[in-house]
């Protein structure tokens, strides 16, 4: 197969008409072209996407009490209930694998009255009593000071961590926060750091007026004894949160005297099972891309396919003669599936390289004009690539079989007596 | 060398068939330079075609160097023909973007000579020919006598058995086709069986011997005194 007369054969053939294997390669790139250039622009929109989930630990769930649906030893339908402490012991000591398991509690802020003053200034803000893990649940930077640590759990330290939301409401521009006062609720509270959240959604606003205490210094201020709100869980990296939720919900169920099957009881959010939709629609987009980009290709390859023919057509005669001489059949064969390979992976070569052009240049406006929403950083695997290359080649072999078969049908004779 | 017996053939032209060679006996033997005559329609080509493996028998039976020829499939039949005969034709067939060397040396490429082995053979039969210095000419450079000469080269270079000619003259004009038949008889004078299909007299005398087809069966076969071509150059 690689030897030197074949190969100057092939390029003798393609090179004999430069204008019409120039116009059939144009079918095979652009197609190609196509399947990378929309490959790309859905990494892009998955990028986009994901950077606007930030660095959230997708692998959570958020769980709340709801009163329960069905009657259980003794106790009524209906029933409320708030989870304990001892809740989240339970969690932590019976369900393997979860990272975080952060108690939360919270205090009204938005459509609510005034719950913070300092001086005479006011304001409404979500208060949270939180343990230091939440930060890697909910990522935000602290722009001065310092995030509720450890210790302040332990000594029920009055201190908190404002968003720079509520510090331009509270303070004056340029005046110094850590180390003041403001008051919650009538309780004092030292400010130890500020922070800043990063999203570019409609709420950008609203989660920099927040304010984080520990927890139980919230429990204690607030006369929460042991109870918690509601619950942020986090489940290690190699598995999933939406496969460990109902072994959670059966400890919380058990612990709560709660009916097996009364599954109104305990509310949840899956952030994961959101997360995963939204990655199964970019599954999905890489399939139209897929989809698209192969038709696009496959109407190039029935070109180079229509081409193969007319040049067998041509070349009948030539091909009589070589069969006089003793040409195999099967090296006529291989002789024109190699050329019209050879033809649809150089031109997918070029459409390869030109895509990675494209997507070159639209990162480069990229960098240089500034991120646009939900886009970010388009671009193909090295994967892609590869089966980019593998689809040139079993189209290249189907665009020639045809015209392979047809080149040893005509027998000898009849190639002979063409003119 | 060449051995038929009873040979038949009819092409089938819609519903009724055309008897076109009706029963053949022939034999030649090694060495001979035969000229096979007859008007057109008198199955000279189609005896030539079954002879070149480029056509199938009907009934019949073809026996080449003592090898029977039948039931062979198209791998079998190109590497006989490659094997055992080497073609001219009246339109010289050389396949025109390959250069005067690269044709001569196709039979020897596959052969599945050595690139090196093959060019140096396809030199030395375009030296025979006398077409050294033409080597690297397209056909389009050469005149039609030294197209023919090209493809005579070609023929001979896969050294074959027997060489099939058909009408090789029928193309050029009469200085050039002595000078073609004083090729094809220095050729002969070396040993080798030569088979021409031709309709011209003068030509059909310069072979050792005349086989007269009419309607598909043999008139005449008649050995005669060879008229040297060299005479008329």
């Amino acid at each position: 197969m690689f030897n030197k007369d074949r190969w100057k054969e092939i390029l003798e053939v393609l090179t004999s008409n430069w204008f019409r294997t120039i116009l059939t390669a144009f079918g095979v790139f652009w197609g190609i072209l196509i399947l990378i250039v929309l490959l790309a622009a859905g990494k892009g929109l998955e990028n986009g996407i994901r950077s606007n989930f930030g660095d959230i630990a997708t692998n959570t769930m958020f769980m709340w009490t709801q009163g329960t649906s069905i009657a259980y030893k003794g106790l009524p339908k209906g029933r409320r209930f708030t989870f304990k402490l001892e809740d989240v012991a339970a969690i932590k000591q019976k369900v393997p694998d979860l990272r975080f398991v952060s108690p939360r509690n919270q205090l009204g802020g938005f459509n609510g009255t005034n719950n913070v003053v300092r001086g005479i200034k006011t304001g409404a803000f979500n208060v949270y009593g939180d343990y230091p893990d939440i930060i890697n649940q909910d990522p935000m930077s602290i722009t001065s000071g310092r995030f509720i640590n450890q210790l302040d759990i332990e000594g029920k330290r009055k201190v908190a961590v404002i968003g720079e939301g509520v510090r331009t409401s509270l303070y004056d521009v340029g005046e110094e926060a850590i180390g003041t006062y403001i008051k919650i609720q009538g309780v004092n509270f030292m400010v130890v750091g500020t922070y800043r959240k990063n999203s570019n959604d409609g709420n950008a606003e609203e989660i920099q007026k927040e304010i984080f205490i520990p927890f139980t210094s919230f429990s204690q201020a607030f006369n929460q004894a042991n109870n918690v709100g509601w619950m942020a869980i986090t489940a290690n990296d190699n598995s999933s949160i939406t496969q460990l939720k109902e072994q959670i919900f059966t400890v919380v169920r058990e612990n709560q005297k709660i009916h097996p099957q009364d599954l109104r009881a305990v509310g949840h959010f899956d952030l994961f099972e959101e997360f995963n939709r939204v990655l199964g629609l970019f599954k999905a987009m890489r399939w139209i891309a897929y989809f698209v980009g192969v038709l696009v290709l496959l109407s190039g390859v029935i070109g180079v396919s229509n081409i193969m023919l007319i040049v067998v057509k041509e070349r009948t005669k030539e091909i009589g003669i070589r069969r006089a001489l003793g040409e195999n059949p099967w090296s006529i064969k291989l002789q024109i599936i190699m050329e019209s390979i050879f033809l649809t992976i150089m031109s997918g070569m070029a459409g390869i390289s030109f895509g990675a052009l494209v997507i070159y240049l639209v990162n480069y406006f990229l960098a240089s004009n500034g991120p646009i929403e939900m886009f970010a950083n388009p671009s193909v695997s090295l994967g892609v690539v590869l089966v980019a290359l593998i689809i040139l080649v079993v189209s290249g072999l189907l665009a020639g079989f045809i015209p392979a078969q047809s080149a040893i049908k005509v027998k000898p004779i009849e190639a002979l007596r063409m003119e | 060398m060449i051995e038929i017996k009873d040979l038949h053939k009819s092409y089938k032209m819609g519903s009724n068939s055309l008897h076109v060679l009706k029963g053949i006996n022939f034999s030649v033997e090694e060495g001979e330079l035969v000229a096979i005559m007859g008007s057109s329609g008198s199955g000279k080509s189609t005896l030539l075609n079954i002879l070149g493996m480029l056509d199938v028998l009907d009934e019949g039976s073809y026996t080449l160097d003592g090898v029977p020829i039948k039931d062979l499939n198209e791998t079998k039949a190109a590497q006989y023909r490659n094997k055992f005969l080497g073609f001219v034709f009246q339109s010289f067939n050389l396949i025109n973007y390959k250069s005067a060397m690269e044709n001569v040396a196709l039979p020897l490429y596959y052969q599945k000579v050595g690139r090196k082995e093959r060019q140096e053979k396809a030199l030395k039969y375009l030296e025979q020919v006398g077409l050294r210095e033409w080597a690297d000419h397209l056909p389009s450079e050469l005149s039609g006598g030294q197209k023919q000469r090209v493809a005579i080269a070609r023929a001979m270079a896969a050294e074959p058995k027997v060489l099939l000619a058909d009408e090789p003259t029928g193309a050029l004009d009469s200085t050039t086709s002595y000078e073609v038949m004083d090729l094809i008889q220095k050729i002969n004078d070396a040993g080798n069986t030569i088979l021409i299909v031709t309709h011209e007299p003068d030509i059909a005398d310069m072979c050792k011997r005349i086989v007269h087809l009419k309607d598909g069966v043999i008139v005449e076969d008649k050995k005669i005194t060879q008229v040297r071509a060299s005479q008329y150059v």
